[in-house]
């Protein structure tokens, strides 16, 4: 049980991960790379700031601000000096890798007996249920850090993604949107697309950051080497949630990546508790994102009847 | 009014590739004229559009437009002044997004875009007015996918869609030229009626001969980057179809002479 709440919890802390990959990828149609580092950047300057007695809410803010500016400089890169997309993410998560080190000034920053967000959420639960052992919940032992852990994070995400989805009604939400849809149009229509562009890649490398800043705060460290990946695994996120609600209605593609996300976690997590070998996940990960995005195609040709040859 | 003053654009300077696709082009259009832009393929009538619109910096030469000048402004800032619909019936409107969003964009063009919500029951109100005007029923479809309609359908909403808020001047690029002629007979017609109503300043460039004699005040044909033809007045009452093809015909014959005279010249010198 305890297991699959630390997966789910996971899951949700990581749904941010995948609400910045569906904005530079699916809204932008931008291979953003610059996540990788991004997501290690968030963690790492949170931890860092933990270590230095920051309130955990200003820490991780600052985390989400210093992921903004790893955004804006791939924006930048690729509007105003004309470097391809995806080496522009490439660039900046390189040299991210230096900049978290010397954030952290070490590889590895631990979070023993800083108060973070988790030991705040964690003392929270521990008034409201008025216990200091664990919770039966239908006959099962659950600890309250676990269960408090994920309900904070269950309502943190929800109101983010309710935010997103608001702010794409807004004037600047819907252009945007029509931005990565169609360029010319909302040029013509006197938006500045590297303008938006810029902002856009921001705010997915903010929300990014700030998944980074929750999960060191979760696991209790921040590691340089905690982003490898990671724009794959957010992929694979959008990409089971964009199955799972089968609908191009932007709130229930919001809503269909947080449960891409969870369920992706859950998925490994009960693969690992097989005996999956831990070395062969992210192999496994890229193979799914593979399938997903040939099989499609490969399923409208098996459907579509053999063309009648030409006699 | 929109002031062209002896504009120039060379594409790929110094290579193999060169082409001077506008060498010095100057024209005036009074407030209210409709400039129709007719030439061989290659001669520079929809460079001229895309000049205007901002698609490039031109070389040389200034574009003046309702007393700002514009030649330096970049294509987003230019939208303030301009309306355009392109030859391709999918690069007006975002498919993926609904009718009513599309034409919430363009109820704002050219106006900073803030946190305000981009629909509101007034705005969509007015929106299945002016949609039913079109006589598409699509004032009944607001929320579907602009992606979902056809070619006529998505042109009609671009036109509508351009000339929102009134345009300084509307650009039209062959916009009916990819319609069946069904569809493309809606669009010129729609086109007729928005333009009349709002006395709005326009540029287009078209294939159709008929098109060029039936519709606007003016007819411009192009040729090498430049003006060939400026009919007006009575010279543009006058012309028919037959007359604008018979000096299609000329251009024909003479790049045809110059093409043997240059090759008799090269072996009798060279």
């Amino acid at each position: 049980m305890t297991l699959l709440l630390g997966a789910t919890t996971i899951g949700l802390i990581l749904a941010l991960l995948a609400l910045g990959v569906y904005l530079s990828f699916r809204v932008f149609n931008f291979p953003d790379i610059t996540a990788d580092g991004s997501i290690t950047l968030g963690a790492s300057v949170t931890a860092t700031l933990l270590v230095h007695h920051w309130s955990p809410w200003l820490a991780t803010l600052a985390g989400f601000v210093a992921g903004t500016i790893a955004g804006m400089i791939t924006g930048v890169l690729h509007t105003k000096f004309k470097i391809n997309g995806l080496l522009s993410g490439i660039l900046v998560m390189t040299a991210l890798y230096s900049i978290n080190l010397h954030v952290m000034g070490k590889s590895n920053v631990p979070l023993l007996n800083e108060s973070t967000l988790a030991s705040q959420i964690e003392a929270l639960g521990h008034k409201l249920f008025h216990t200091e052992t664990d919770l039966n919940i239908f006959g099962w032992a659950v600890g309250v850090r676990d269960a408090a852990m994920l309900l904070g994070m269950l309502m943190l995400v929800a109101l983010l993604g309710l935010v997103l989805y608001l702010f794409f009604r807004t004037n600047l939400g819907t252009a945007m949107r029509a931005t990565g849809d169609n360029p010319q149009m909302i040029r013509a229509l006197g938006v500045s697309v590297d303008f938006i562009l810029i902002l856009g890649l921001a705010l997915s490398n903010g929300l990014i950051a700030l998944s980074g800043a929750l999960l060191a705060q979760y696991q209790g460290f921040a590691d340089v080497q905690m982003g490898i990946g990671m724009v794959v695994w957010g992929l694979a996120s959008v990409i089971i949630g964009e199955a799972l609600v089968g609908s191009n209605r932007i709130g229930l593609l919001i809503t269909g990546a947080v449960m891409g996300s969870v369920l992706f976690r859950l998925l490994v997590a009960i693969a690992l508790r097989w005996g999956l070998n831990p070395n062969d996940l992210k192999l496994i990960t890229a193979a799914f994102v593979f399938v997903a995005l040939i099989a499609p195609a490969a399923l409208r040709k098996l459907k579509s009847p053999p063309k009648p040859s030409a006699t | 009014m929109l002031e062209i003053s002896n504009i120039a654009k060379t594409f790929n300077p110094g290579t193999p590739n060169e082409v001077r696709a506008l060498r010095g082009v100057s024209l005036r259009l009074e407030p209210g004229s409709f400039l129709i832009i007719i030439g061989t393929n290659g001669s520079g009538k929809s460079t001229l559009l895309n000049a205007v619109a901002g698609t490039f910096i031109t070389d040389s030469g200034s574009i003046k437009l309702a007393g700002s000048n514009i030649t330096r402004w970049s294509e987003h800032q230019r939208a303030k002044l301009i309306g355009r619909v392109f030859q391709n019936p999918f690069s007006g409107t975002a498919p993926n997004m609904s009718i009513a969003e599309n034409l919430a964009l363009a109820a704002r063009r050219g106006q900073p875009r803030g946190l305000g919500w981009a629909l509101n029951q007034k705005l969509r109100r007015g929106l299945r007015d002016r949609i039913r005007t079109l006589n598409m029923g699509l004032e009944d479809r607001l929320d579907n996918a602009i992606g979902s309609l056809s070619g006529g359908q998505r042109q009609a909403l671009t036109l509508l869609m351009a000339s929102w808020l009134k345009p300084e001047l509307l650009l039209l690029d062959e916009h009916t030229a990819a319609l069946d002629p069904k569809s493309a007979d809606q669009v010129i017609r729609l086109t007729h009626e928005i333009i009349n109503r709002d006395k709005l300043t326009t540029l287009m460039v078209t294939h159709s001969m008929q098109q060029a004699v039936n519709l606007g005040n003016r007819i411009v044909m192009m040729h090498h980057g430049q003006v060939l033809h400026d009919l007006q007045h009575a010279e543009r009452a006058r012309a028919r179809p037959e007359d604008l093809l018979r000096r299609f015909d000329e251009v024909r014959r003479r790049e045809q002479l110059d093409a043997t005279v240059a090759d008799m010249l090269h072996r009798n010198y060279v």
